[in-house]
């Protein structure tokens, strides 16, 4: 085994593991501290697959950004909060458990069957995607660059006027 | 795959060290609980009520404002990589991002969501 399989093996050991611990956990608000770990390995797993950037803004989008949303929304909902004591299961978890089992199938079979290309000596890799990134927000996509700062500004207001109360 | 090497590394002794100052605490500390040792305590203080309890609702737009900023630090990353190999323009270019933000940042602090509730 090479490093990298080691690696592997053991991101996926721990997205694996925490999105098991996320699903089983009473909790709602461990649940969501589980859902970090699972983002983690899922980034870890991008980095094995080359793409660097990928992976960093999936530490900083999901970790960074939705995960505190979810984890501040839990913790400003009262009944969730109040309530460490909830039911594991409810009624509805056979039929998860049905549901869950047949995608899990279909993305096997559709795994199993896919001819996975392998990248050949010489091949270009997306390393340097980020700087190529970068220069191409400053040159050719420099409109949308810009676009994208009025698009957050839009949400950001759109935010304060919707969450304040006046 | 070099660089993530040094990351993996400081992950796993990251990791060790507080798991090591644990372990060396159970393994080594003497252990005589009685229920006073073993009450649950908040700042050296008895807790007072109930620890789950719901935050305040406007605690929600200082994660709403952070996660704008989160994301204009998606736009920042590559500009930043790639800073070596571009010119003042894209300064400026940066500069005009990063202002349109700070417009948003300064009406959050006029309409008063910045002060502390």
């Amino acid at each position: 085994m090479t490093a990298e399989q080691v690696v592997f093996i053991l991101a996926a050991i721990v997205t694996l593991g925490s999105a098991l611990g996320m699903v089983t956990t009473r909790s709602v608000f461990v649940g969501a501290l589980w859902m970090v770990a699972v983002f983690g390995g899922v980034a870890a797993l991008f980095i094995l697959l080359g793409a660097g950037f990928l992976g960093i803004v999936q530490i900083l989008v999901y970790i960074g950004a939705i995960a505190v949303l979810i984890l501040f929304a839990i913790m400003l909902t009262p009944r969730v909060m109040g309530d460490p004591q909830a039911p594991r299961y409810n009624r509805q978890w056979p039929l998860v458990a049905v549901m869950a089992s047949a995608l899990a199938s279909l993305l096997v079979a559709l795994v199993l069957r896919t001819d996975w290309p392998v990248a050949q000596e010489g091949t270009p890799t997306i390393a340097g995607f980020a700087v190529e990134l970068g220069k191409g927000f400053m040159t050719t996509y420099i409109l949308p660059f810009e676009v994208a700062s009025v698009l957050l500004l839009v949400a950001l207001i759109g935010a304060i006027v919707i969450a304040r109360e006046e | 795959m070099k660089p993530y090497a040094v990351i993996g590394a400081f992950l796993v002794i990251g990791l060790l060290l507080p798991l090591m100052t644990v372990m060396a605490a159970t393994l080594l500390s003497p252990r005589k609980p009685n229920p006073i040792k073993q009450d649950i305590y908040e700042c050296g203080l008895k807790t007072v009520g109930e620890t789950w309890v719901q935050f305040k609702v406007q605690y929600y737009i200082y994660a709403l404002i952070f996660v704008i900023f989160d994301i204009e630090v998606v736009f920042l990353y590559p500009w930043a990589v790639a800073y070596n190999q571009l010119g003042l323009f894209a300064l400026v270019e940066m500069l005009i991002f990063a202002g349109i933000l700070l417009a948003g940042l300064l009406y959050a602090w006029r309409k008063g969501v910045l002060s502390w509730v």
